[in-house]
């Protein structure tokens, strides 16, 4: 059923209309996060949780990619996974000029840099 | 093209990956500018990645707080500033766009040249209503917020460098977009791709979700982080 030959795309309207509509909800839901003010872990989830939705939902009805052959789905989707490995070296890059910088300009203890802390303004 | 296709159909994914890759002859059996555009935009990915993971990286070391994006993107209609506003409107355009695209990919399959040309217009139409949306905020921000590439006055100086790189770089991709749906629409309405079949409006179409994509990643982790 995935194996779509000819590569030609058309499907009903209405599940494109569907996914329109749950885009635009999850987009409100992600700006009620900010607008809320949510702050700490829920914060951080819940955009990761509805960026990963939209996303998906857009590489997957939008962009037909549940309806490839498995050869171009795989050749598209598996390269990207390398950048993970980038991601979390350069998570660790960045922590570690964080604490270096720290002692460099003699704080003595590195403040965490939170975002959207009320607190520091 | 299909000679066999119902002979792996049954075989299951690693079957149908296998064959496909193994046998002497094309691959993705698809449209030769789709399987190209999906190349072009897997690059592109690397592009887009590797300038939000510099970002990361440039806020995780700084030692100075980040300024509060919900309140430099804060606009006032007359009463209190609503945080983050226009980024929210810009974000809505976009997956607007995104809808009338789906829209035309599948009356371009359907061979509704009228449907089809007036949806890609529609579509170019909110592209151009975000690039100017994003033009007013870029003013907003150089001329009444003092935002420049090496410094501003809320924090974090690489603040700017980041904010008009990776902005800047999305932009680019809009207006770009703006234009080959125009061209490809202005195709659809004199019957350019009559003969040659309407593989061209989904190609676009991938184009344009992948901008609506990237557009995804930027709000969550520029604007909401």
């Amino acid at each position: 059923m995935s194996a779509s030959d000819s590569g030609h795309q058309e499907h009903p309207l209405s599940i494109y209309l569907w996914i329109w509509i749950l885009l635009f909800v999850l987009s409100t839901f992600s700006y009620m996060v900010d607008y809320y003010q949510l702050q700490g872990l829920w914060r951080w989830n819940l955009i990761l949780v509805f960026m990963m939705l939209k996303a998906g939902f857009i590489v997957a009805i939008f962009m037909h990619m549940t309806w490839e052959r498995i050869a171009l789905i795989s050749a598209i989707l598996v390269p990207p996974l390398c950048l993970l490995v980038l991601i979390v070296m350069m998570s660790i890059e960045g922590q570690y000029t964080h604490s270096q910088r720290a002692t460099f300009f003699g704080l003595q203890e590195a403040p965490v840099v939170e975002h959207h802390g009320k607190a520091e303004h | 093209m299909s000679q066999d296709a119902g002979q792996v159909a049954n075989d299951g994914a690693v079957n149908e990956l296998i064959n496909d890759w193994a046998d002497d002859k094309e691959v993705f059996r698809v449209h030769w500018g789709k399987a190209m555009m999906w190349i072009f935009l897997l690059s592109d990915t690397f592009i887009f990645t590797s300038f939000l993971t510099g970002y990361m990286k440039i806020r995780a070391s700084s030692t100075i707080p980040w300024p509060n994006s919900s309140e430099i993107f804060a606009l006032s209609f007359g009463g209190d500033p609503i945080p983050l506003i226009l980024i929210a409107i810009m974000t809505f355009v976009l997956i607007t766009s995104s809808g009338t695209m789906a829209l035309a990919v599948n009356y371009g399959y359907r061979r509704d040249r009228k449907k089809t040309a007036t949806l890609l217009f529609i579509t170019a139409a909110f592209g151009l209503l975000f690039v100017g949306m994003q033009a007013f905020e870029w003013t907003k921000l150089i001329v009444d917020e003092g935002i420049r590439p090496w410094g501003n006055p809320f924090g974090a100086p690489q603040f700017g460098a980041c904010f008009f790189m990776i902005t800047g770089f999305h932009g680019a991709h809009v207006s770009g977009g703006v234009i080959y749906l125009t061209y490809v629409a202005i195709g659809v309405m004199n019957g350019r791709y009559e003969k040659k079949g309407y593989d061209i409006v989904e190609i676009c179409g991938l184009y344009w979700h992948f901008v609506d994509l990237v557009w995804v990643f930027i709000f969550a982790f520029f604007y909401l982080w």
